[in-house]
């Protein structure tokens, strides 16, 4: 049992009305996995957290957690799992202990047992002499701390955290990152956590799915899906042009052995390239167009390479589209409209 | 197994009606709102609506051009009944002005409201056996007013021409002269004693409509602000009965309502000098039964708002016209057929209805039995339609 899947989707698909958010995906989480879901803002992750949480139901597909259906077994899946969603789930009027006591409360766990919970887990975050403090007088991280711990009441066995370090300043989100490692080793809980964040992803998850448009694009562990750039003919090259204009970018995004170009700041690029004869073409480009190489260097590919490099060969076949998902991710991505 | 259930059911509710009572108490601004808006309700409908005898010291100017009969001056008589009368009543301030294009003028100016004239021939006319005609001057900007001076000099015309007439018929030597002069006499008698005030009127229709709209538009803005602020998924991920989340919240909006009623009571009895005839039990059961007819029709409406803002105005919506076709302000009676046929079907009618007969003619239940059943039976259908209905909106 040692590898058995603690939750298994198939071809789980929502629409609404005639937009597809998530298109027929199936994968498997393993008992006491990190597992991630990692795509860009509107790749319809919170969608897939929210039906696997019985928040949202399928619009077609299943999915089964501890082996209880979804939809079928609502009720058994619930006293299952745990979940930190996007949206704070705390009453701010109210104070740390009674939102824990609150909400734990509606578990039917003794009391006895609540009353302590409640304090260890305030305790375990830090937040003790607080515990009579209304939450809406608590700084973000204090309150993003309260929302993870509010998911732990039940003692979940598997815990969704949808974008736990969203807004959260480095210290913050290492602490939160060390937490949610601490329950997955300490209490064998499975966590599936979703972001867009790809250190989150990388530091943290054991296995990754990178979704895009609704879809499984690639899906294993973070080395794996890095040796999927290093090992075939795929570079990362790290340019510093000072008279760089965007000229000289469009007609790099022209080459045909680049497969995403993203631009860093005024002076350097980020170009993933393919082929023999990649460094060559590259160079002969920048300086057919006037351009003057200050550096040039070869990267160890990063998630957000492996991400790009998924996407952009998906995009491949229309050049047009090139642009915008190289920007997507790395520039500012549009948010989505309700 | 089903009583376990139910009984889990129940304390679920009651934990989520506990909730929402703490972030009520704890909203400073709320608290005010809830305490100031029902007194605000009274102050406004009670003072602005004339109810008898408000109408006071009016200011009335009298000139009297009556140039008198053989020494007789019939108007003489009058005057010191019309001030005999009004010392009684203080219905009118009454000053001496010399012509009617005074009055006129200081109407125009806002000195006086209205002016009785007296003309030259008035004992004249009534020495030659004819009728004494007496001039009003009415301020027409003011028809209230010009309807009350005339009220008052019709008082005092009838009571001098009746004693008028029975000097004229005591000749006669009937045994009572009044009953030749005037064979009919018309008394108004209530059912309880007292004279009700129109606060008497309004606040039984006030309280039932605040503790029902509590409900019926509570309801939809507090699960449809959870649902936005995004703790409703908080309650929906435990394994709790659907049923709970909107039974709790009914428990927690009901007994906010109640404590408005409660307010409203304090106010119409304290504040108001309003009289409860009846069994204040009964008022509070009929409340209750208020609410529980409204529930339904709140979870309904619930079931189909979305966010916050739809669901407030729905509210307003749906309760300016409950708030004047189910005789709260207004007697039914007051308006066209086709107002009262819609007024009927509103449980407000009936629920404002049993608590004012209760409230101030002290009726018990038989005499309600009918508004009774039909909120007892809008509650039931409406809560049968709405289970279902809410059921599959929670899981969408
Ligand atoms: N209730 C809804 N009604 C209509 N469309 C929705 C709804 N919820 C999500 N969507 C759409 O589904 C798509 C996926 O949304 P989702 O929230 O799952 O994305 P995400 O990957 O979590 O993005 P983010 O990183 O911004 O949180 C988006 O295009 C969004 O507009
Ligand atoms: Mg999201």
């Amino acid at each position: 049992m040692a590898n058995a899947s603690i939750i298994e989707v198939k071809n789980l698909t929502k629409t609404f009305n005639k937009f597809t958010a998530v298109d027929d995906i199936s994968f498997d989480v393993k008992k006491g996995e990190i597992f991630g879901l990692l795509g860009p803002n509107g790749a319809g992750k919170s969608t897939i957290l929210r039906m696997l949480s019985t928040l949202a139901r399928p619009t077609k597909g299943t999915a089964t957690i501890g082996g209880y259906d979804i939809v079928k077994a609502d009720t058994e899946v619930r006293t299952l799992i745990g979940i930190v969603s996007e949206k704070m789930i705390m009453y701010n009027r109210l104070t740390a202990k009674e939102n824990l006591w609150f909400f734990g409360s509606l578990f039917n766990i003794p009391k006895d047992v609540l009353t302590k919970r409640v304090d260890e887990l305030l305790e375990l975050v830090q937040l003790t002499q607080w515990k009579n403090a209304q939450v809406g007088t608590f700084s973000t991280g204090m309150r993003q701390r309260m929302n993870v711990v509010r998911a732990l009441l039940n003692m979940p066995q598997v815990l969704f955290l949808d974008e736990p370090t969203l807004g959260l300043d480095p210290q913050s989100s290492v602490e939160i990152r060390e937490f949610i490692r601490k329950l997955n080793r300490e209490n064998g809980a499975t966590v599936v956590i979703t972001t867009h964040m790809m250190v989150d992803a990388d530091l943290l998850c054991d296995r990754i799915a990178i979704i895009d448009h609704g879809k499984i694009v690639a899906l294993d562990t973070s080395a794996n899906l890095k040796k999927m750039i290093s090992g075939a003919d795929t570079t990362i090259i790290k340019l510093d042009i000072p008279n760089l204009s965007s000229v000289l970018v469009e007609k790099l995004r022209a080459l045909k052995c680049a497969d995403a170009v993203t631009q860093e700041n005024s002076t350097s690029l980020k170009i993933l390239v393919h082929g023999d004869e990649a460094f060559d073409s590259v160079i002969d480009a920048i300086r057919v167009n006037g351009g003057k190489i200050s550096s040039m260097e070869n990267l160890q590919p990063s998630l957000e390479d492996v991400f790009l490099h998924i996407t952009g060969h998906q995009v491949r076949d229309s050049a047009d589209q090139k642009i915008p998902m190289a920007h997507r991710h790395f520039g500012e991505a549009p948010r989505r409209v309700r | 197994m089903r009583h376990m259930g139910a009984k889990t059911l129940l304390s679920h509710s009651f934990r989520i009606a506990w909730k929402d009572l703490t972030e009520l108490f704890r909203n400073r601004l709320g608290l005010v709102l809830l305490i100031v808006m029902p007194l605000f309700m009274m102050v406004m409908v009670g003072f602005i609506y004339p109810s008898n005898g408000t109408v006071n010291n009016l200011q009335v100017g009298l000139v009297n051009d009556d140039s008198g009969f053989n020494n007789l001056n019939a108007s003489q008589s009058f005057i010191m009944g019309l001030q005999a009368i009004n010392n009684q009543t203080h219905m009118l301030i009454l000053s001496n002005v010399s012509s009617v294009a005074d009055i006129r003028d200081m109407v125009q100016r806002g000195d006086l409201e209205g002016g009785i004239v007296i003309p030259s021939n008035f004992s004249a006319s009534m020495m030659a056996g004819q009728q004494g005609t007496l001039i009003i001057v009415s301020d027409e900007s003011n028809p209230q007013i010009s309807a009350t001076i005339q009220g008052v000099l019709k008082t005092v015309f009838d009571g001098m021409g009746t004693a008028i007439a029975q000097q004229k018929v005591a000749p006669l030597n009937a045994t009572n002269t009044l009953a030749v002069v005037k064979p009919f006499n018309v008394q108004t008698q209530g059912i309880v004693s007292g004279t009700p005030s129109y606060f008497d009127f309004i606040a039984p229709g006030i309280m039932a409509m605040t503790v029902m709209m509590s409900v019926m538009t509570g309801l939809p803005v507090a699960i449809s602000q959870e649902k936005e602020v995004g703790t409703m998924d908080g309650m929906m991920v435990a394994p709790i009965n659907r049923l709970s989340i909107i039974l709790g919240k009914t428990l927690g909006q009901t007994a906010r309502g109640l404590i408005q009623g409660i307010i409203i009571l304090i106010l119409a009895v304290g504040l108001f000098g309003v009289a409860i005839q009846g069994s204040i039990l009964l008022v509070f059961a009929l409340l209750l039964l208020g609410v529980f007819s409204f529930v339904g029709l709140g979870i309904v409406i619930t079931s189909f708002t979305k966010d916050q803002e739809t669901a407030q105005m729905l509210m307003m919506t749906l309760m300016f016209p409950m708030m004047f076709l189910s005789g709260v302000f207004f007697p039914i009676q007051q308006m066209p057929w086709y107002m009262q046929d819609i007024s009927k079907i509103l449980p407000l009618t009936y629920a404002s209805d049993a608590l004012r007969k209760v409230m101030v003619l002290g009726a018990g239940i038989p005499q309600i039995s009918t508004d009774l059943i039909v909120l007892v039976v809008f509650g039931v259908v409406m809560i049968a339609i709405a289970v279902p209905v809410f059921r599959r909106m929670m899981t969408r």
